[in-house]
């Protein structure tokens, strides 16, 4: 039951897009994010999806593993699709129905505002899913460090993000561990009202709270051991190194700015 | 009629992606009342996936398990009061500690089970003795106790629920010699006091051999022995075959055997050892 939670969504592979640096995956994929904002019509909004989906297609990441992603986010669009669908104003009017009117512009609006938050959330996820959380976290660290001149301790906010990240899967397991035991002496966890549930989680969030902190002294002492003292001077086993490949994403990326550009210059604005 | 029955019981995790592992095959085993089973078995050879089908913590998803002649999954809803009558005790049962104090601790179990509060005191009084816990530790916090005493309140608490049959998963796991002698002999103890059938996971076949009256023996997800210690342990090179051994001590006794010297190889504790060889030198036979 617990085992299902699935945490980071690497989806391993060997594609161009796995083995793209981290640090300009991040980078591209906020380029990408601004530039769906400058979408200004549906031909440069198409000329996006287009790229978005060729960029599916050479992660060889399912199509189905990212419209999961979609799922959970599918109230969202809902409802500014139907704002939009109402609020929008100008255009030939198409229903009326009193109190509102649903205007051809309404539904342009709507379609577009589909069409945009599912690319904006289709390529963060792409991005995810051909990442490890420790590579993510090794580049943020990477593109944060020049925040170093602010006396702010980088390294130790990356190193505790990769230690969260590394202790999901240990913690469940002992979540797991802990329930059966405490449903071995027969803990009801599953009946009776909210208030019953709450207070029959404490046998085992109290076992859970002092493994943890058992867990988080044990992994000090072994740093320690291993004369661990932070991130001054210290060199990484795999050290990221931008290839040609990056380049040419980066062009890439840059022909697609301009093709955005170009197209909302050409062709009517919509929004 | 055998109080734990299990026919053609089959688990595997994840059925049905691509993730599945099978961690028990078909296994058809009766445990008759009163015996101190040993389970004995390579790592990943099923044993605590075993334990915990016959307190329904895990559903078999082939074949029955039954308790007293009857099937535990028959109705659903009463899998709970299966589990005050098969109580499990996990390894390192200390990290499951969680109350105020070692009393409120032991009483998780009986208080769950709706017993009236002069039930509960007598049965956590009776399960601190059982485990050899003093009266003064009952009142305090089991954060507080020692890494021993902590097992003991523990074992305890499942002891407390006066369950019919007691199933302990390698109580003696990280303890020193000492205190794996104690929790032995404690349950040895407790289970000529209360008459209850025992069930105890172990790694050590020493620990196996001096106390249990049968061993079962797991071999990568199926029963491949279940019988009398003396004649599982005739079997050392099968036991072998599977990663598992003899007692040391029989070893030795192997071992003089081939060297020549006059003795049976059916010694399976220290003690009985000393006595055969003492005899021996004495210039009797053993």
């Amino acid at each position: 039951m617990v085992r299902d939670i699935t945490i980071g969504q690497y989806y391993p592979g060997k594609s161009l897009l796995h083995k793209m640096d981290p640090r300009v995956k991040i980078v591209l994929t906020l380029v990408f994010i601004v530039v769906i904002f400058l979408c200004k019509n549906f031909w440069s909004l198409g000329l996006m999806a287009a790229f978005l989906f060729g960029g599916i297609c050479i992660s060889g990441v399912p199509v189905k593993m990212l419209l999961k992603s979609l799922k959970a986010i599918l109230l969202i669009i809902f409802i500014t699709a139907l704002l939009n669908l109402f609020y929008a104003t100008g255009g030939k009017t198409l229903l009326d129905l009193g109190f509102a009117k649903i205007t051809d512009k309404g539904v342009y609006t709507a379609i577009f505002m589909t069409v945009r938050i599912s690319c904006l959330i289709t390529g963060s996820s792409l991005m995810t899913y051909t990442t490890t959380p420790t590579m993510l976290t090794d580049a943020i660290e990477r593109l944060l460090s020049p925040l170093k001149v602010f006396h702010i301790q980088v390294h130790t906010l990356a190193m505790m993000m990769t230690l969260a990240l590394r202790f999901i899967p240990t913690l469940i397991e002992e979540i797991d561990k802990i329930m059966n035991a405490q449903k071995a002496r027969g803990a009801d966890l599953e009946s009776g009202n909210i208030i019953d549930r709450a207070k029959a989680l404490v046998p085992i969030l109290v076992p859970l709270f002092v493994s943890s902190f058992r867990r988080a002294y044990e992994l000090a002492f072994a740093m320690e051991c291993r004369c661990y003292t932070g991130g001054n001077n210290r060199t990484r086993m795999k050290q990221m190194k931008l290839s040609l490949l990056d380049f040419g994403f980066v062009l890439g990326a840059a022909a697609l700015l301009a093709g955005v550009i170009l197209l909302n210059h050409f062709f009517v604005k919509l929004i | 009629m055998p109080i734990i029955s299990l026919k053609n019981v089959t688990h595997t995790y994840s059925e049905g992606t691509p993730l599945s592992v099978s961690a028990i095959k078909n296994i058809n085993l009766d445990i008759e009342a009163g015996e101190l089973v040993g389970i004995i078995g390579h790592t990943g050879s099923g044993k605590s996936t075993l334990i915990q089908h016959l307190n329904g913590l895990l559903k078999p998803n082939e074949g029955t398990v039954e308790i007293d002649g009857e099937n535990i999954w028959a109705d659903k809803k009463k899998i709970r009061s299966v589990r005050f009558k098969v109580g499990l005790c996990f390894q390192y049962p200390e990290y499951q500690l969680f109350e105020e104090t070692v009393y409120k601790d032991i009483a998780f179990g009986p208080k769950n089970m709706g017993m009236s509060d002069v039930q509960i005191k007598e049965s956590v009084l009776r399960a601190a003795q059982y485990v050899g816990l003093k009266p003064e530790l009952l009142n305090k916090s089991p954060f507080d106790l020692s890494g021993g005493e902590k097992r003991r309140a523990a074992i305890a608490g499942v002891m407390a629920m006066n369950p019919k049959i007691l199933i302990l998963d390698e109580p003696t796991a990280g303890l020193d010699p000492k205190g794996r002698q104690e929790i032995l002999a404690m349950i040895k103890d407790y289970k000529k006091k209360t008459g209850s059938t025992v069930l105890l996971v172990s790694h050590s076949m020493e620990d196996v051999a001096s106390v249990a009256t049968k061993i079962l023996v797991m071999n990568k997800g199926e029963v491949s022995m279940y019988d009398t210690v003396p004649n599982v342990f005739s079997r050392a090179d099968e036991l072998r075959k599977i990663g598992l051994n003899v007692p040391q001590i029989t070893r030795i006794f192997i071992g003089l055997r081939e060297k020549g010297l006059d003795v049976e190889t059916d010694v399976y504790t220290v003690a009985e050892g000393c006595r055969r060889l003492l005899s021996l030198k004495k210039g009797g036979n053993c």
